[in-house]
């Protein structure tokens, strides 16, 4: 018997836990000339802003051992853009769709959620971990109560599942996680990317033109795992859990620590079919072993 | 479908001067949609990032891939032998728009020469003009000789050919050409576009740091002016190939 693939996230029923990562997937028509975007969970769409941006200079990438460093800074065609061109064609896809969002102020943010909640979006995932803006970003979400206080905020604008995506750069994710399971998110997804840093030595200059850039990839999987874990230990709604997934057996791994569902991101510049390849490697090992649903896994780690 | 990522047997791999080495790649399917311009994105083992390589040739099973060691990345391809898989995603981009009927001038500076044999193929009587920072730098003179093109060959130091920079011979030559095509670095192609500007139009191919390669991730912007707007647009995508006033409009 094939495995049930689908999981449910927010009420919100996915073909397959495997969602394409914010920013590395663009609004999907690129990989859509690669396969049908069907084939996956859904779309987690580039950050949007209530305005048009246009990024941070370049070179906006380096490479690391097992990862990538990047700073686009958010540069995108700004809300209305969005709603207006890109969510019709999405819309065809049968895939689920989350906005992703980013603002310079909370309410920024409060206007954005309001107007995708008129949309027809399936989740609205609130970005408060961009490590590549001045301001907004980050600054949202490496404390408690500011947190807290986004969460409250959009909460009150927003008539979609509301996900918080967390920062790994901060001492206690936990307690973030609680901050904002106890101010209305739906769900969290984590990690965002981790602050780095890489130097050309002839010539001393940072090789990211805004110094420091956003690490993702295979390096940070073990980060992501412990921290998908804390996570889920703290709170009770579902994770979406990210950060260096490459290959089916890392995406198992990460279900078992307690995500719901995943998301794919630097993997798909080194293989753009990777979600494909890593769908059928967890359908492949739940035949193996006799599991009839994806969402079997979900948490059953027994720690030491 | 355009482009798409598949495997592609290595056939040839030689070193045509020193570190520069002359890929052939064989595969049934995509070789046959590559334009002149165009680029492909190669996965290279150990490596999270594939690495963006011109089209220096192709028929309808292979492409030729000239390339420079410069990293980790090329190191390892440099290395690897005939008869080993290698994943490439092409044929990727926006290439040289070449229009029938007219006479074309192709520049080229460096490793920024190889695209342009692809280019000068698909015209009459191509002019070429090459500038390397020596002798020993110095590649595909033959081949563009057996395409009929009508070559120049330049050196910074005078080691090999003339004793100086294209734009030198470019602008000696200005009149014998209706457009320009030019690939190569920064500077060169400024220098290329300025000598142009007002006289003959100009192409130029630029160079970005690449994730995705297709114009999904925005990593490789560039700001362009395209039909007066400014816009932010993709290297990977609406390049590598530009006018050189939609690129060079503020310098
Ligand atoms: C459209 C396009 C066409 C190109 N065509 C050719 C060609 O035909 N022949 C050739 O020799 N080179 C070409 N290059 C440059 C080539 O991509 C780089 O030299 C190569 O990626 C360096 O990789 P590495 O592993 O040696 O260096 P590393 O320093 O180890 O690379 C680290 C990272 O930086 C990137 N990177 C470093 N330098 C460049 C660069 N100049 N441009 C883009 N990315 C870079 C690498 O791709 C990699 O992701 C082209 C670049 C682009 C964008
Ligand atoms: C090029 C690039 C752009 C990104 N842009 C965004 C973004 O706009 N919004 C966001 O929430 N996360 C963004 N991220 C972070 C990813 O969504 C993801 O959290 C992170 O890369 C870790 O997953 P990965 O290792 O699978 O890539 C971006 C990552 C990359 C590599
Ligand atoms: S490399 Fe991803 S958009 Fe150009």
């Amino acid at each position: 018997m094939m495995p049930d693939m689908k999981v449910k996230l927010c009420g919100i029923e996915l073909n397959n836990p495997i969602i394409a990562a914010s920013g590395t997937f663009g609004f999907g028509r690129e990989f859509s000339e690669l396969y049908p975007l069907s084939s996956l969970g859904g779309i987690s769409c580039k950050g949007i802003t209530l305005a048009e941006r246009d990024g941070n200079p370049t070179p906006r990438i380096a490479e690391t051992e097992s990862g990538i460093l990047n700073a686009v800074g958010l540069q995108n065609p700004g809300v209305d853009h969005f709603i207006k061109y890109d969510l019709p064609w999405l819309r065809e896809q049968n895939t689920a769709i989350i906005a992703n969002i980013a603002g310079n102020t909370v309410e920024d943010y409060c206007t954005m959620a309001e107007k995708l909640s008129d949309s027809d979006v399936d989740i609205i995932e609130l970005n408060i971990s961009c490590p590549n803006v001045k301001s907004g970003g980050v600054q949202f979400g490496t404390s408690c109560e500011s947190v807290g206080n986004i969460t409250r905020e959009v909460r009150k604008h927003c008539s979609k599942p509301l996900m918080v995506k967390l920062s790994p750069n901060v001492t206690d994710i936990a307690e973030i996680a609680r901050a904002a399971e106890a101010e209305g998110a739906d769900a969290l997804s984590l990690i965002n990317t981790l602050t780095g840093m890489r130097i050309d030595i002839n010539s001393a200059r940072p090789i990211i033109r805004n110094n420091t850039g956003g690490l993702s990839g295979p390096a940070v999987f073990p980060v992501a795992v412990r921290m998908v874990w804390q996570v889920s230990n703290a709170v009770s709604i579902p994770i979406v859990g990210m950060g260096g997934i490459s290959k089916w057996q890392d995406a198992v791994e990460m279900m078992i620590a307690g995500a719901t569902a995943l998301q794919v991101g630097t993997a798909l510049f080194n293989d753009p079919y990777a979600p494909i390849k890593i769908n059928e490697g967890i359908e492949k090992f739940l035949s193996e072993k006799n599991i009839s649903s994806v969402t079997e896994l979900t948490g059953t780690i027994k720690p030491w | 479908m355009s482009y798409d990522s598949q495997i592609f047997k290595l056939t040839e791999n030689k070193e045509i001067a020193k570190g520069i080495f002359d890929w052939t790649v064989k595969n049934d399917e995509l070789p046959a949609r590559a334009k002149c311009g165009q680029f492909v994105n190669i996965k290279v083992p150990g490596r999270v990032l594939r690495r963006p390589i011109s089209i220096c040739d192709a028929t309808d099973t292979t492409l030729r891939l000239v390339f420079q060691v410069k990293g980790e990345g090329t190191k390892v391809m440099s290395q690897m032998k005939p008869g080993e898989d290698v994943e490439i995603l092409a044929p990727l981009g926006t290439g040289f728009d070449i229009k029938p009927g007219k006479r074309y001038c192709f520049v080229g500076g460096g490793i920024g020469v190889p695209p342009l044999l692809f280019s000068a193929k698909q015209t009459d009587n191509p002019m070429v003009i090459m500038g390397f920072r020596n002798k020993d730098l110095v590649i595909l003179k033959d081949d563009f000789k057996a395409a009929g093109a009508e070559l120049y060959t330049a050196t910074d130091d005078g080691s090999f050919g003339i004793h100086g920079f294209v734009t030198d011979v470019l602008s000696e030559h200005m009149g014998e050409f209706d457009e320009v095509c030019a690939c190569g670095p920064v500077p060169m192609l400024k220098a290329v576009a300025e000598v142009c500007r007002g006289k003959v139009r100009c192409q130029v191919s630029l160079e970005e740091r690449m994730g995705c390669g297709i114009g999904a991730c925005l990593v490789c912007s560039c700001k362009t002016k395209i039909d007066g707007e400014e816009h932010m647009t993709q290297v990977c995508r609406r390049g590598p190939v530009y006018d050189a006033g939609e690129v060079f409009y503020d310098a």
